[in-house]
């Protein structure tokens, strides 16, 4: 199934800089099916229209699909209900909105709030945000040399003042996969709660939210193959509906009074405005693609993919990987540096010959730091990527390398 | 190699040597301006000293991190300013922001010298910010300066 999957990606049958495009880059964010195309196509074409109130027939429609799409997404994750499922613009906002909402609601002097060296800024700023607001504490659980977490760390890390655990389940630089359940176990031994940014890990790995027993989770639809702009909040029944909401307005509310005003029911009293409605639509269809492919089979390929790469980078003189060397410790990425040569420099030269990977901090800062470095290249896979690619990459990366040591 | 001739409009060996070997690496002691800028996006920072003194930048340095652009444009950027009045800096930083864009400019009036090897980067639009970094630190700082 794997082997012809290209066919479904418009985007990548073309030629760039003279040279047959290599997209190295969905970590940053996918490409997108035809099958995703044209489920927003339809929507757009022949049901479009606002959802939860008109009477007519294409509210309806609208309706249904919207909601049908919110079915997908709990069967996706396991979810116990379609209440726990808040449709966000994406992780950054799903992770916000835990912060603005039930952070704010809970936190009080002195409560910790723990995360990881290794965090995405969208997992670290707006708890940053709200510690200071509130007087708590931001505690960061030191990494092991590979970069990966130890829960012996975790268990000196987290204490009965912790109230918030919020990490990464696969790390965008690392690659590295965390035990996000056993952290969770951890968290509610002391009374914390868990929340999980799994950006990169919903487009790539099965995920059970009730196995997890994650209290909230977070993930953007552009990274598994739907348009940008629309993510998913999973929260606990429970707490979301102790929950204040974040946005006021339309769609949200039961009654609205002169000075007092009431809330709708879960999950759409977190969802103010008129919602992503289209977005969500392709986030479904998405969601369809990448169950017909099998998100066990996506997996495999990409740790296949993950031990070639590494496999043939390491042969290459002078290049340095990052994150654990263990395929199966990882997700299909690789982030690396070569020589000396800046890794802007590098996807420059890369980007000549086809190439795109991603060069920078990849929104790590903190990471970077540990790193001891100021930026990094990074070459990530999907399940439209193959071996041929790879050995593009290599290719590219060796002739990078002649080009500097020339013009050195 | 084909790709290699669009690289080398890039990459152009004057470039290479002031990434390699910085003219006016460092930090003035006696500086009259400090400016630190970065470049968000990718996590290049410069950290200039200017000594501006009677309308004059008398002397100039950097230090900072970043790709070959980046640091080569800051090298010559320094080289450039020294000596300059405040409005001619200012003038140059105006030229080098036009070069960048793929705009005319007067060629007359300054002799650019190693700068005019970077006009190759208005043809990668991904790496104009990396040059033009150091540019608006010298901008910003002439002007606090004043």
């Amino acid at each position: 199934m794997i082997k012809d999957i290209k066919k479904f990606f418009p985007v990548l049958n073309q030629e760039v800089n003279g040279y047959p495009l290599v997209y190295l880059d969905s970590a940053a964010t996918s490409q997108k099916p035809i099958q995703v195309l044209q489920a927003m196509k339809n929507y757009y074409e022949l049901d479009n229209s606002n959802v939860h109130r008109g009477v007519h027939t294409l509210g309806n429609r609208a309706t249904d699909s919207y909601e049908g799409a919110r079915e997908k997404v709990r069967k996706f994750i396991n979810a116990a209900s379609t209440k726990e499922i808040i449709f966000t613009r994406g992780t950054t906002t799903s992770l916000n909105t835990v912060a603005a909402g039930y952070a704010r609601q809970n936190l009080k002097e002195g409560d910790e709030i723990v995360i990881t060296y290794m965090e995405h800024h969208s997992n670290i700023i707006p708890w940053q945000q709200v510690a200071k607001e509130k007087g708590a504490v931001l505690k960061y659980i030191d990494l092991e040399a590979d970069g990966t977490i130890s829960l012996e760390t975790v268990r000196n890390t987290i204490t009965p003042n912790t109230k918030i655990v919020s990490l990464m389940m696969v790390s965008n630089v690392l690659g590295s996969i965390n035990p996000v359940k056993e952290i969770a176990k951890i968290a509610h031994e002391n009374g914390a709660i868990m929340v999980v940014d799994a950006a990169q890990a919903a487009p790539h790995m099965r995920i059970d939210v009730q196995d997890l027993d994650c209290d909230f989770l977070a993930f953007s639809g552009h990274k598994m193959c739907a348009p940008t702009g629309i993510g998913v909040l999973y929260g606990k029944q429970a707490i979301l509906e102790n929950m204040e909401p974040v946005e006021f307005g339309g769609e949200m509310i039961d009654f609205v009074g002169l000075q007092e005003s009431t809330w709708k029911e879960l999950p759409w009293k977190f969802e103010g405005g008129t919602p992503i409605i289209a977005g969500a639509i392709g986030l479904g269809a998405a969601i369809d693609f990448l169950e017909e492919i099998g998100l066990d089979n996506i997996e495999a390929h990409e740790h296949a993919l993950a031990a070639y790469a590494m496999d043939q980078m390491e042969t290459i003189d002078g290049l340095a990987i990052y994150g654990p060397r263990d395929a199966n410790k990882r997700c299909g990425l690789v982030t690396f540096n070569l020589d000396d040569v800046h890794p802007h420099d590098v996807a420059t030269v890369l980007d000549m010959n086809g190439i795109a990977v991603r060069a920078g901090h990849h929104c790590a800062q903190p990471l970077m730091k540990w790193l001891n470095v100021t930026a990094t290249a990074r070459a990530s896979f999907y399940m439209y990527n193959d071996e041929a690619d790879i050995d593009t990459l290599v290719a590219g990366l060796r002739s990078a390398k002649e080009y500097f040591n020339d013009v050195f | 190699m084909s790709f290699n001739q669009n690289l080398d409009q890039l990459y152009r060996s004057v470039i290479m040597d002031h990434y390699k070997n910085p003219r006016n690496k460092g930090s003035l002691e006696d500086g009259s301006v400090t400016i630190d800028m970065n470049n968000p996006t990718c996590g290049d920072r410069i950290h200039l000293t200017l000594n501006v003194v009677d309308g004059i930048v008398q002397d100039a340095k950097f230090d900072g991190e970043g790709c070959s652009i980046s640091m080569s444009s800051a090298s010559m950027m320094t080289q450039i300013v020294k000596g300059k009045k405040v409005d001619e800096a200012l003038e140059l930083a105006n030229i080098f922001s036009k070069m960048m864009l793929g705009e005319d400019f007067d060629t007359d009036k300054y002799d650019l010298g190693d700068v005019e090897a970077l006009q190759g980067v208005a043809k990668f639009p991904a790496r104009i910010k990396c040059a033009t970094l150091a540019w608006k630190a010298m901008e910003k700082g002439v002007n606090e300066g004043q």
